[in-house]
């Protein structure tokens, strides 16, 4: 019986990966634990080993392949004796290179930033043990910015948010000498996530410390440090660990300034994966962008694209207070485009629209764009055109461009991936009854994530998140269509 | 509820009194001071003694509001810590914090009129009795939160280090704040990258009404840094002589790169733990033995009549000096406005100039 091998995922987000380097050639006797091949994702190299023995029949995908999905099978091992021709994989689909399997992408598809998304999509029943949970598709246009952040003329990049925030940091820390890392694994490691990567070889064990897994500890060393006039980024490795730290940041970050009468600032960066990533449950999935927007004393940044993450974590390292910057693990390997200049800093409290449109404001942040992206998409092949704003930063929260938007739509929806109660959606719903009340020919609506613990199940998962068609539904409901 | 809680424990630990007052009998071969430094000491503690008196009068009289903790009977930590430091060590503590920023050099009146919540407190009242800083005096706070300033403290060691600017952070906490859990990840830290920062743990004997024996597994907190490597000793908190003996010694440990170390503090406070406490949880015995046999000004003061043979009207002088300070510093707070109401909208941000 011939067994197919997969493209394994090296975490629970990977989409996708380069076949670095096949160790093992077709013809050879394998068997359970020998090591096949090697996988490099932006993040980590992962060796695939065997897990049956037999023979490794036929090499499906070619090294250096690079954007392989992960499932996609890789080669085909057949028992010994067993006729090679005939096994072939998942009844003949696979073949060298994936013509029939999922395409890799090209290049040119990345450069559009459409390429990150194969999106195996788990449906319950289907053949797909192994597939991640994967949030909506996404597609990244690279479209004008409605409001012009830097010249027209200015060439881009394609970068990863991951890439982005990296070089923002190393930009930052090249500028000045009092900003450097602290975290776990950010140093040798190179970041759980790899946003680190780098910054040690370039800055020193000095300035990129690693810290024992203590964020209480190394939070209040970080606020301490800033009360002392240093500028640290304080990493955690995902703010779901920060609760252990969460009085550092509130009782000691946010309201030293005020309880010390202006005297004693606290210019500290807070960053890290924030909310829901693929299959890590309640413990490893919540979105705290609500929680720390409540706080009077903290800025709040929550990015969607590659371009405002590095614009906008550079503006978080120079500014004199506390800043929160949530980032989103789906998100970091998604490819934008970035403005190539030498030094792109952008305004933290300014929303951005994203998409412009005429029938019904959707107010967005974060991962919770692309299921406004995607939605708006969707309607205008409906006739709705939607006008998508991504309000990037969430404290302060910039109310006047929801407004304007609302005065010209009469409609709003919310789109988030947290807790409905107290949500940053509620909040831009009670905003828009002040300061937009007569301009509202409908009640604002918010599409969040539901109410309950994040479940670790697959299809459990995806129903406990916002989907795209929850936010076409609500967008026709509030165009009473 | 509680009434009946404090009288089934009014019965002190009999072994506790004991213990401590061993450890406060001046040591046979205590360091000595020469006359100027008694003298010193005794005008610092006595400024911090008569200072509390008069911040419990005001509490007394409603001018100050909320919580006010006193830190009578302690003066001799600060004053001989603060002796073996140098300008530009950092200091930083909890909330009975008031004997540190005098220690630091504060003024008395910008002190008392925050503590009235006046806007010529340091805080511009905004801040209180547990929540004063002074960039200019290197006084960090003045921290609300139990324990949260060892962390900050252990920052604030981190910067030095990182500057390599040979300056020393002197962290204090009190015997109940030594059982919090990032007191402990702190000193992992300060231990791994040998930062130059003093623990100063003010073992006053209660955490608010908690008895040490009642809160700690291991009442001896010198040996609380052991599994980290942190030297520490125990220390007469009583005797200034003593307390400056080991703050030398101990800063120099920290500024010479050997990293942290800590010294518990043996000391009483006088009073409740705050002025709201009417503190049932020990006899009057022993708060009165403590006040009579060890207290750390009357021990200057008998050296430096005895020994230094200062006249009496001097330190007459000294006393009418140190109550002229305080009262010039009762009547500011007094009278000192309250913040203008635009004041609320200030100081929760810092412009931005990128």
């Amino acid at each position: 019986m011939a067994t197919d091998i997969l493209m394994p995922a090296l975490s629970p987000t990977m989409e996708e990966g380069k076949l670095a380097k096949w160790l093992k050639k077709e013809g050879d006797a394998v068997k359970s634990g020998d090591v096949l091949a090697e996988i490099e994702t932006d993040k980590a190299t992962m060796e695939v080993e065997a897990i049956d023995e037999g023979v490794l029949a036929k090499i499906l995908i070619e090294e250096g392949t690079e954007g392989v999905a992960v499932n996609t099978p890789i080669a085909i091992i057949a028992a010994e004796g067993e006729d090679v021709s005939a096994a072939a994989s998942g009844g003949g689909k696979a073949k060298p290179n994936g013509s029939g399997g999922p395409p890799a992408p090209t290049p040119d598809m990345q450069a559009e930033g459409q390429a990150e998304k194969p999106a195996p999509v788990a449906k319950s029943g289907e053949d797909a043990p192994r597939a991640p949970a994967a949030p909506a598709v996404i597609t990244n246009k690279a479209e004008a910015p409605v409001m012009a952040e830097f010249p027209a003329d200015t060439p881009m990049v394609t970068q990863t948010v991951r890439e982005a925030l990296r070089d923002a940091m190393a930009e930052e820390m090249r500028r000045d000498p009092d900003v450097f890392v602290m975290g776990e694994e950010v140093a040798e490691y190179q970041g759980a996530y790899k946003v680190t990567q780098n910054l040690l070889q370039e800055f020193g064990a000095k300035r990129v410390v690693d810290t024992p897994i203590t964020e209480h500890g190394f939070a209040g060393i970080g606020v301490g440090a800033a009360l002392a006039g240093l500028k640290p980024i304080v990493e955690f490795m995902t703010f779901n660990f920060a609760m252990q730290a969460i009085d550092q940041i509130i009782n000691s970050a946010a309201k030293t300034l005020y309880m010390s009468g202006g005297q004693l600032g606290c210019p500290i960066v807070f960053r890290g994966p924030n909310g829901a990533a693929a299959r890590v449950a309640a413990q490893h999935s919540h979105d705290y962008s609500a929680w720390y927007s409540n706080v009077p004393g903290l800025k709040v940044i929550a990015p969607y694209t590659a371009s405002d993450a590095k614009g906008l974590l550079k503006a978080a390292i120079r500014d004199p207070n506390p800043v929160i910057f949530l980032e989103n693990e789906i998100l970091y390997g998604q490819s934008f485009p970035v403005p190539k200049l030498e030094d792109f800093v952008l305004p933290i409290g300014k929303a951005k629209i994203h998409r412009p449109g005429t029938d019904v404001t959707i107010v967005s942040f974060a991962i919770g764009m692309t299921y406004a992206l995607k939605a708006a998409q969707a309607l205008a092949e409906q006739g709705i055109e939607a006008e998508v704003i991504d309000l990037r930063t969430i404290r302060p929260m910039d109310t006047d461009t929801v407004v304007e938007s609302v005065k010209k739509t009469g409609r709003c929806i919310t789109v988030e991936e947290g807790f409905p109660q107290s949500g940053v959606g509620a909040e831009i719903s009670a905003r828009l009854m002040v300061d937009a009340f007569d301009y509202l020919d409908a009640p604002v609506l918010r599409i969040t994530g539901k109410d309950v613990p994040m479940p670790y199940a697959a299809n459990l998962e995806k129903l406990a998140l916002p989907s795209v068609a929850e936010v076409v539904e609500a967008a026709k409901s509030v165009c009473y269509k | 509820m509680a009434a009946a809680k404090n009288a089934g424990q009014s019965k002190p630990d009999a072994a506790t009194p004991q213990k401590a007052e061993a450890a406060h009998r001046p040591a046979p071969n205590a360091p000595q001071f020469s006359r100027d430094e008694d003298l010193h000491a005794y005008h610092e503690m006595l400024l911090i003694r008569r200072f509390e008196e008069k911040a419990g009068q005001l509490y007394g009289m409603g001018l100050i509001g909320g919580f006010c903790h006193l830190y009578i009977g302690q003066e001799a930590v600060v004053i001989g810590m603060q002796m073996a430091s140098v300008e530009g060590d950092q200091v930083i503590t909890g909330y009975r914090d008031h004997g540190h920023m005098l220690a630091c050099g504060m003024d008395p009146k910008g002190v008392m009129a925050e503590l009235t919540g006046r806007r010529g407190g340091y805080s511009r009242g905004k801040g209180g009795s547990m929540h004063m800083f002074s960039r200019e005096k290197q006084f960090f706070g003045g921290h609300g939160i139990v324990g949260a300033q060892v962390s900050l403290g252990t920052g604030l060691a981190f910067a030095d280090h990182y500057r390599e600017n040979g300056k020393v952070s002197l962290t204090y906490m009190g015997d109940g704040a030594a059982n919090q859990g990032q007191v402990y990840e702190s000193f992992n830290m300060a231990a791994l990258w040998k930062l130059p920062v003093v623990y100063v743990i003010e073992n006053n004997r209660y955490a608010m009404g908690t008895s040490v024996a009642r809160a700690s597994a291991q009442t001896d907190f010198s040996k609380r840094g052991l599994s980290f490597g942190i030297p520490g000793e125990q220390v007469d908190g009583m005797d200034v002589r003593t307390v400056r003996e080991a703050a030398t010694r101990a800063i120099e440990h920290a500024r010479s790169g050997q990293g942290p170390y800590i010294l518990e503090m043996q000391t009483y406070r006088y009073r409740g733990h705050s002025m709201s406490d009417p503190a049932k949880y020990r006899s009057k015995d022993e708060v009165s033995k403590m006040r009579d046999e060890h207290d750390p000004i009357e021990m200057v003061r008998k050296r430096l009549l005895e020994l230094h043979g200062v006249p009496e009207a001097d330190l007459k002088a000294t006393d009418a000096k140190a109550r002229e300070i305080v009262n010039d510093s009762a009547e500011f707070a007094t009278n000192d406005p309250e913040p203008d109401p635009s004041e609320l909208w200030t100081d929760i941000l810092l412009e931005a100039n990128a």
